[in-house]
């Protein structure tokens, strides 16, 4: 067996800490994890902390300062392997909805002081500034796919995670579809599989917080959401959440902003 | 062939009948808003008095305002899920010292009774048989599950607007093998009228004791299934329609659909003949062991067609492609048959409401001369 166990790093930028809760989250599998690796830097979980390089690094949280994105740029050279967990590493997050808006004009109505607030006028995912091996996607991440992330790169072998939309977690699990069976609006369709499919199969339409699937295609939801009695504006609204900048949701969400302009 | 009578309310005993001889009862049942098929216990599980409303991606459970039993048309479950499982364990192997121990999942001895299988039901069986457990290719497993199935057919009275078996020579009458198929009738008492097609069937009807049915019954049940036929509107002109996609690949229908498809995977998912699946390996955390798994996928999937270096189906056009000609032209020359049946699951259960049949019929019509309009 292997003399030295690798060590594992756990970092945080912008975000709600939500995502490495889902690791403390995991009880029993968590013993087996600690006993896998050293946990090397967690602040969430211990406050010893051991100096990098680290084997594996997961980051949570997107980059909304430029101190971030020079730590950034630290984590990454310590790291051998760098893994972005949840919507806001990912894709930039709630907090992207920012770049779809003028952030000093934020900082005037929520600050008394804006002067004394340094941040960027976007939120971005870490891929768009370091090299990143693995994306976990969900608001939060699913602690099986956490533990699967972790285990397949111990192990050396590709993460046993799909692409594919919810929908077919759905007809796998077979969860009668709430959007053709009951007219209940439902993002599963372009949305990335990884919760289990869990909202449909409570009757509740998905929300997207996986962010879209591998081949989604908002645009050829928004017929069926119209016609569910969804305003355009509501639509936009759908995907202007946890994953508002991901490409594919940002598309549709300002295709359809644009779309709602007076033309002057 | 002898025709018997089973009034309504004894058809809780065939169902108890099954039971007792060990049989796990598949039916159909009413749950979260849709007609599935499913393990049922006793006739009150079924959907009394319950149809649906079906149209390009919609379906709603309504109330018929009878009492019907079988008064409904397929919903989005099929009864491949009872064998051709949605995911399912393959084996695991163990490191034992420096070897490796393969251990393989064992499938569990299942008897079943599918009650209430519609002709469109009935041959779909019939054609993922062909596939996992004919000349070719024989799936171990899925024989297994279906090496002791008792079939009870049901003459469709009730096709929905997304069904067109008509089309595809599948229905509303249940062609056999079958071991039993009813008919239900509701004017007057409320009765089935029962055709044995088996030893197996015979025995049921002697265990129940069933009487022989009246010639005038005979011919109320023998009008049901004609008067379903007439009732389906939607078409698929079947005439050559294999080499009729198979000349047109590069159609500009393609392009089309794919603006409108999701790639959501749902048309073939609740297809009862689609039986893709995907082989998924798992480890434990310790590398002591790996585990195999097999799950439904499907050619939608981006990830589906991966081999080194990229999807060979990178596009939705190509995969839309690929589903419709699979399904009724290049299923011909693979497995000897269509390979849809005209249950029009996939046009309900289409949350684009995409139909089958009007893509078929665009690609496989000649090609109209550019408009310049
Ligand atoms: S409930 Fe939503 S995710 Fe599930 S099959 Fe229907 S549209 Fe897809
Ligand atoms: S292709 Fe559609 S209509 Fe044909 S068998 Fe499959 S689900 Fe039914
Ligand atoms: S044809 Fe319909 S059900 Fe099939 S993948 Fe496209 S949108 Fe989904």
């Amino acid at each position: 067996m292997k003399a030295k166990k690798p060590k594992l790093a756990v970092f945080k930028l912008a975000s709600c800490d939500g995502c490495q809760l889902s690791l403390l989250d995991c009880e029993d599998e968590l013993l087996a994890v600690a006993g896998a690796v050293e946990i090397a830097y967690f602040l969430e979980a211990t406050s010893r902390i051991v100096k990098g390089p680290y084997d594996l690094t997961l980051v949570e949280g997107s980059i909304t300062t430029e101190h971030d994105a020079e730590r950034l740029r630290l984590i990454r050279k310590q790291s051998k392997k760098l893994i972005t967990i949840g919507a806001c590493a990912t894709a930039g997050g709630i907090q992207a909805l920012r770049n779809f808006a003028d952030v000093a004009e934020y900082a005037r109505v929520v600050y008394a002081r804006p002067d004394t607030l340094k941040t960027l006028a976007t939120s971005t995912p870490v891929a768009a500034h370091v090299a990143v091996d693995y994306e976990l996607r969900g608001c939060p991440v699913d602690k099986r796919q956490l533990l699967e992330v972790l285990n397949a790169f111990l192990n050396g072998r590709p993460p046993r995670i799909g692409s594919h939309s919810v929908c077919l977690d759905c007809k796998r699990k077979g969860t009668v579809c709430v959007m053709v069976a009951h007219g209940t609006p439902c993002l599963g369709p372009v949305t990335h599989s990884g919760c289990g499919a869990l909202c449909p199969s409570y009757t509740r339409g998905c929300f997207g917080c996986f962010g879209p699937s591998a081949s989604a295609h908002p645009a050829a939801l928004r017929p069926a959401l119209t016609q569910l009695g969804k305003t355009e504006a509501e639509v936009a609204r759908l995907y202007a959440t946890f994953n508002a900048a991901a490409p594919a949701f940002a598309a549709e969400h300002q295709s359809l902003a644009k779309r709602k302009e007076p033309t002057t | 062939m002898d025709i018997w009578l089973l009034p309504r309310a004894r058809l809780g005993e065939l169902i108890a009948t099954l039971r007792a001889r060990g049989y796990d009862v598949v039916a159909p049942t009413p749950r979260d808003g849709a007609i599935v098929y499913d393990t049922i216990e006793s006739d009150a599980d079924l959907p009394i008095g319950l149809g649906d409303e079906q149209s390009p991606g919609r379906y709603r459970m309504v109330a018929r305002g009878d009492a019907a039993v079988f008064g409904y048309a397929v919903g989005p479950t099929s009864f491949k899920r009872n064998f051709h499982v949605p995911t399912e364990r393959l084996y695991r192997v163990e490191r034992v010292g420096g070897a490796l121990r393969f251990v393989p999942e064992p499938v569990a001895a299942r008897k079943v009774a599918l009650l209430g299988a519609r002709g469109c039901d009935l041959v779909a069986l019939r054609s993922l048989d062909r596939v996992l457990q004919g000349d070719r290719y024989r799936d171990e497993r899925y024989a297994a599950r279906r090496s002791d199935v008792v079939l009870i057919a049901v003459h469709c009275g009730t096709p929905s607007a997304s069904c067109f078996c008509t089309s595809m020579g599948t229905g509303p009458r249940a062609s056999g093998p079958w071991d039993l198929a009813l008919t239900e009738l509701t004017t007057g008492q409320h009765r089935f009228i029962v055709e044995t097609g088996s030893a197996m069937g015979l025995t049921l009807v002697r265990e129940l004791g069933l009487r022989a049915a009246g010639t005038l019954d005979k011919i109320h049940a023998a009008k049901v299934p004609i008067a379903a036929a007439e009732s389906i509107t939607r078409r698929l002109e079947t005439d050559a329609l294999g080499a009729r996609l198979a000349q047109n690949l590069d159609h500009p229908r393609f392009a089309k659909v794919a603006e409108r498809c999701l790639a959501c995977t749902n048309c073939t998912q609740v297809c009862p003949t689609c039986f893709c699946t995907t082989v998924e390996d798992h480890t434990e955390l310790d590398g002591s062991a790996a585990e195999r798994h097999r799950r439904w996928d499907s050619c939608f999937d981006l990830e589906f067609s991966y081999i080194h270096g990229g999807p060979v189906r990178p596009s939705v056009r190509a995969r839309y492609r690929q589903w419709l000609t699979h399904k009724l032209s290049s299923w011909h020359e693979q497995f000897g048959s269509s390979g849809c049946v005209g249950c029009g699951r996939c046009i309900t259960w289409c949350p684009a409401g995409i139909d089958i049949t009007e893509e078929a019929r665009e690609v496989g019509s000649p090609r109209k001369a550019e408009k310049t309009t």
